[in-house]
């Protein structure tokens, strides 16, 4: 297959591993002067944003950076639990730039291309460098060095972590260095304010249009570029473990500016997350992925027990280690309980559909400390302390201490939700919806298919191919903003220096503003019965359940129609109250979900045209007889992006994914 | 509406109302039957709004976003208490088994000067930002850093401040102060640089900075009531202010020494 004429990924020439230094020794770059006169706009202040916004007024530039929420803390990057990879092998277990290069181009199940996850690669190092000379609290041993712990996918230990809070250490950080700059005056903060429009003038993106969330009022913005780095999708499902907030809208005004989006099929759906308890649920919580490296999950190996269990019957403590199912572990020796996302995912949903899972509802497997607890940690605690031979209640001491320690606010977070110890009970965990892969299509330089349009972390789709391993979204999202944009960005903007700052009664951001009121007033004037919330959770289960772990044609073409239908009935009979000139958090809502519904068609039509399984995208059409993916290398080792012609109409076009350095192989964690 | 455990209660809620920060505000009245004792404080709130919309009244605005006690964002004032009755969890981490059948709830913005209400329950925290952009950080810029292992932290010092590092900059603290200070988070970020090798060039600077800088947004002092530290849902130790105090003295003394 050839790649489409309109997509030029712009990989520069040379040997993989060179490509980087030479690109960052010969990009055009802008002098000091000129940097003052250019204006960049960041659009979201979480790893991406808040990293790119502060390394570009460092630089000189004058940035202007928008956020929805009440603060640039708040951004989502806050919630990150476990960790961030980094090739930096202090551990001396074997890890090198070439090991992060390759487990993730395998991660991802050779959907990504070679030279971004490279490049990834090679400035992840700098990444602890910098968050550590900002003062990030990572965990550290008695020596003092930095700590390390293991994730899914790898062999190595080369995830760095700050408790369950790694991702809430560094976004403080990249905050702290983003409010330096405010303080500065480098970079002016427009909280509460969200980007409801891009305007693109002569070709080139040039400004946004904003809404203060506020007053309502709707404001013009111009910039010599505008960088979307505005998180993923996954709200899409209405269930996710997104925030409350997150959204598509910023991407998807800026694929229907000419934006192409790419890979929208491939959705993370995490294995480990606390089971929906009931229909008022508003959202679902993840319990770290770094759980996995002392629980082991597992189902009973009688359909009888697991019925007991379910019956409030049988207590789960009291089954014996014979009856119990440890399928990852069966499955996967090579990995156990360490296999990525997507394939710990599809193996609980295999035990639960089978009839093995353990709460009222069925849909639940556990996730069990008790042995690592006693048996592990309990074991080396006694030994430290001198005791021969432990009783059963010390071991469960020592080893509940160290536990603690490790995942005390994860444990405390399950307790808070549920109600249950998890210190005396194994957790009870289901797959749920955690991070999208797709995203806007962007070229080396982060740049989208509009020329000074980017998008950098979750937002853009480049790094993960069809699934992203654990604790590698911190590091794209600060390795995008840190280290890659202030390098790419010179490439466009050192041609922008003689472009004067366009009038804001230019009559593109007139009719932009226009159109987004139009929108707004169009929102508030159908004043239906149903609730935003109505149609949310309406499309989120028709995705959910048939563009979710597992989807089929048959199941696909029919969501398509549904979906088409659920947007029809939304702008007739939505009911969104207040005004457009307050503080109106539905018609902000309104306005996401409408997006989200145009979005959703789009991931099944996508996930239509696959007709392969790769990571995340499992069609069941396609899976070999041990239920294992079929990928189909020689007809979709493609990108998919997508070009909208008007709304629910859209142009496929291809970049064909090159492997020089890795031979492409079945994905195998056995 | 009920959850996994199957228990509902009835509750009544007071809220307060109040359309913007100009206007006069008042409580408002609601009953809430059936209420499943799994769901969270927050998914009540859905089910209270999604019913005044139904009804073509005005939804109760409120802040939250993560649901899952980590932003910082929801903030609401629960008899009287930042984030309720319980010890240790945000809001958004309360559930209704720690309410009864029969109970009135009142639930309030925080009250604070430097606080003040955008709409209803939520409140315009944006002092704190301000405040962090005044001393808040470690002047690095990116790129200028070296290998991570060099610099060498005990792990009691690092963990001490992971500790103070964990705030989430909600402003309860504030809510709960009879005098609307913020010295719990400005105690907070100054602990966790003054307790690293990485904050000590700007250690005198930084205290002075942010504690002139928390002045003019108008938050009282501190008389060590500590009901700070009693409402503050991650725990962060009123050492952290003793900590601060003394930052400030001996950065005041000391502060013509360079």
């Amino acid at each position: 297959m050839a790649t489409s004429p309109k997509l030029d990924s712009k990989i520069p020439d040379g040997p993989l591993d060179q490509k980087w230094t030479k690109y960052r020794s010969t990009v055009a770059l802008v002098n000091p002067a000129n940097k003052r006169n250019l204006e960049v706009i960041v659009v979201g202040s979480g790893l991406a944003g808040a990293s790119a916004a502060a390394s570009l007024a460092e630089m000189g530039y004058k940035v202007k950076v928008f956020c929805f929420q009440d603060s640039p803390r708040r951004a989502h990057s806050i919630a990150a639990q476990g960790g961030i990879n980094a090739a930096k092998n202090y551990q001396n277990d074997g890890d090198s730039i070439y090991r992060l290069f390759y487990d993730t181009i395998k991660g991802g199940d050779y959907r990504s291309r070679e030279a971004n996850v490279h490049r990834l690669s090679e400035v992840s190092g700098s990444i602890i460098d910098q968050c550590v000379a900002q003062g990030v609290p990572f965990a550290r041993e008695y020596g003092g060095l930095l700590s390390n712990r293991s994730f899914g996918g790898t062999q190595v230990q080369r995830t760095f972590y700050a408790a369950g809070q790694t991702g809430q250490q560094l976004l403080l950080g990249a905050y702290s260095a983003l409010q330096r700059q405010v303080g500065m005056g480098a970079v002016k903060l427009y909280a509460r304010h969200e980007m409801l429009d891009v305007v693109n003038i002569d070709g080139k993106c040039q400004g946004i249009i904003a809404r203060h969330s506020v007053t309502g009022q709707l404001e013009r913005h111009f910039g010599h570029a505008v960088l979307l780095c505005t998180g993923g999708y996954g709200n899409v499902f209405f269930l996710s473990t997104n925030a409350m907030g997150s959204n598509v809208t910023a991407a998807w005004k800026a694929h229907k500016k000419g934006a192409f989006f790419s890979n929208p099929c491939y959705t993370q759906i995490h294995p480990t997350c606390i089971p929906v308890s009931g229909e008022h649920q508003s959202k679902l919580t993840l319990m770290s992925e770094s759980l996995r490296n002392d629980g082991r999950i597992w189902v009973p190996k009688n359909k009888a027990d697991a019925e007991a269990i379910r019956a409030g019957k049988l207590d789960p403590n009291n089954l014996k280690e014979d009856d119990r199912d440890y399928y990852l572990e069966r499955r996967y020796p090579a990995f156990g309980n360490l296999v990525p996302r997507d394939v710990a995912s599809r193996a609980a949903k295999e035990r639960c559909d089978a009839g093995f899972g353990v709460n009222g509802t069925g849909q639940a497997v556990y996730l069990d400390f008790a042995f690592n607890m006693k048996y592990k940690y309990g074991k080396i605690e006694a030994t430290k302390k001198g005791i021969e031979n432990p009783t059963e209640a010390q071991l469960d001491e020592f080893g509940h201490a160290v536990i603690k320690e490790k995942y005390g606010n994860l444990f405390d977070m399950y307790a808070q939700i549920t109600g249950v110890d998890p210190y005396k009970n194994p957790m009870q965990i289901y797959p749920a919806v955690h991070y999208t892969m797709g995203g806007l299509w962007v070229d080396y330089n982060l740049m989208t298919t509009v020329p000074g349009l980017y998008a950098l972390g979750e937002a853009n789709f480049s790094d993960h191919g069809a699934n992203r391993l654990g604790a590698s979204a911190l590091m794209q999202g600060l390795a995008d903003g840190y280290f890659v944009i202030p390098y790419t960005i010179g490439s466009y903007l050192s041609k922008e220096i003689s472009t004067k700052a366009i009038s804001l009664d230019h009559e593109a951001f007139v009719k932009a503003e226009q159109d987004v009121q139009e929108r707004i007033n169009k929102l508030l004037s159908i004043k239906g019965t149903k609730t935003v919330d109505y149609f949310h959770k309406r499309l989120g289960k028709v995705i959910w359940d048939k563009c979710g772990m597992a989807r089929n044609a048959e199941g696909l073409k029919w969501a398509i129609e549904e979906v088409r239908r659920i947007r029809e009935e939304f702008w007739k009979d939505v009911r969104v109250p207040g005004e457009a000139n307050e503080f109106n958090p539905e018609l902000e809502k309104a306005g996401r979900v409408a997006d989200f519904i145009e979005l959703g068609e789009l991931m099944c039509k996508d996930a239509l045209e696959r007709n392969e399984s790769c990571g995340g995208h499992f069609r069941e059409e396609y899976q070999a007889a041990d239920g294992e993916a079929e990928r189909d290398d020689e007809n979709f080792a493609y990108v998919a992006a997508w070009e909208l012609k008007e709304v629910g109409n859209w142009e496929l076009h291809k970049e064909e994914l090159v492997y020089e350095n890795i031979k492409i192989a079945k994905r195998s964690y056995k | 509406m009920a959850g996994t455990s199957g228990k509902t209660i009835n509750v009544t809620i007071k809220v307060w109302r109040q359309k913007n920060k100009n206007q006069k505000g008042q409580f408002e009245t609601h009953p809430m039957k059936g209420v499943s004792v799994d769901m969270s404080f927050l998914e009540m709130f859905d089910v209270l709004n999604d019913r005044l919309i139904t009804e073509g009244k005005d939804p109760v605005a409120f802040d939250h976003d993560c649901r899952e006690g980590i932003c910082g964002m929801c903030s609401m004032y629960i008899n009287g208490r930042p984030h309720g009755p319980k010890q240790g969890v945000t809001t958004c981490q309360l559930h209704m088994r720690s309410f009864k059948d029969g109970d009135t709830i009142v639930v309030e913005p925080w009250r604070s000067a430097a606080f003040p209400v955008v709409k209803d329950l939520a409140v315009d925290r944006s002092a704190f930002d301000r405040i962090i952009a005044s001393g808040g950080f470690v002047s690095v810029n990116t790129g200028n850093a070296r290998d991570a292992n060099s610099i060498l932290i005990p792990k009691d010092d690092a963990d001490q401040a992971f500790n103070a590092a964990a705030c989430i900059g909600c402003g309860a603290c504030v809510a709960a102060c009879k005098n609307g200070s913020a010295m719990l988070f400005v105690s907070a970020k100054v602990s966790q640089l003054a307790l690293l090798p990485q904050g000590q060039i700007e250690r005198d600077e930084r205290v002075l900075n942010m504690v002139n800088q928390m002045d003019e947004e108008g938050f009282g002092n501190c008389t060590n009531t500590a009901a700070c530290e009693a409402e503050c849902p991650k725990g962060i130790s009123l050492e952290n202010i003793a900590r601060l105090n003394r930052e400030y003295i001996s950065a005041s003394n000391f502060a013509n020494r360079k």
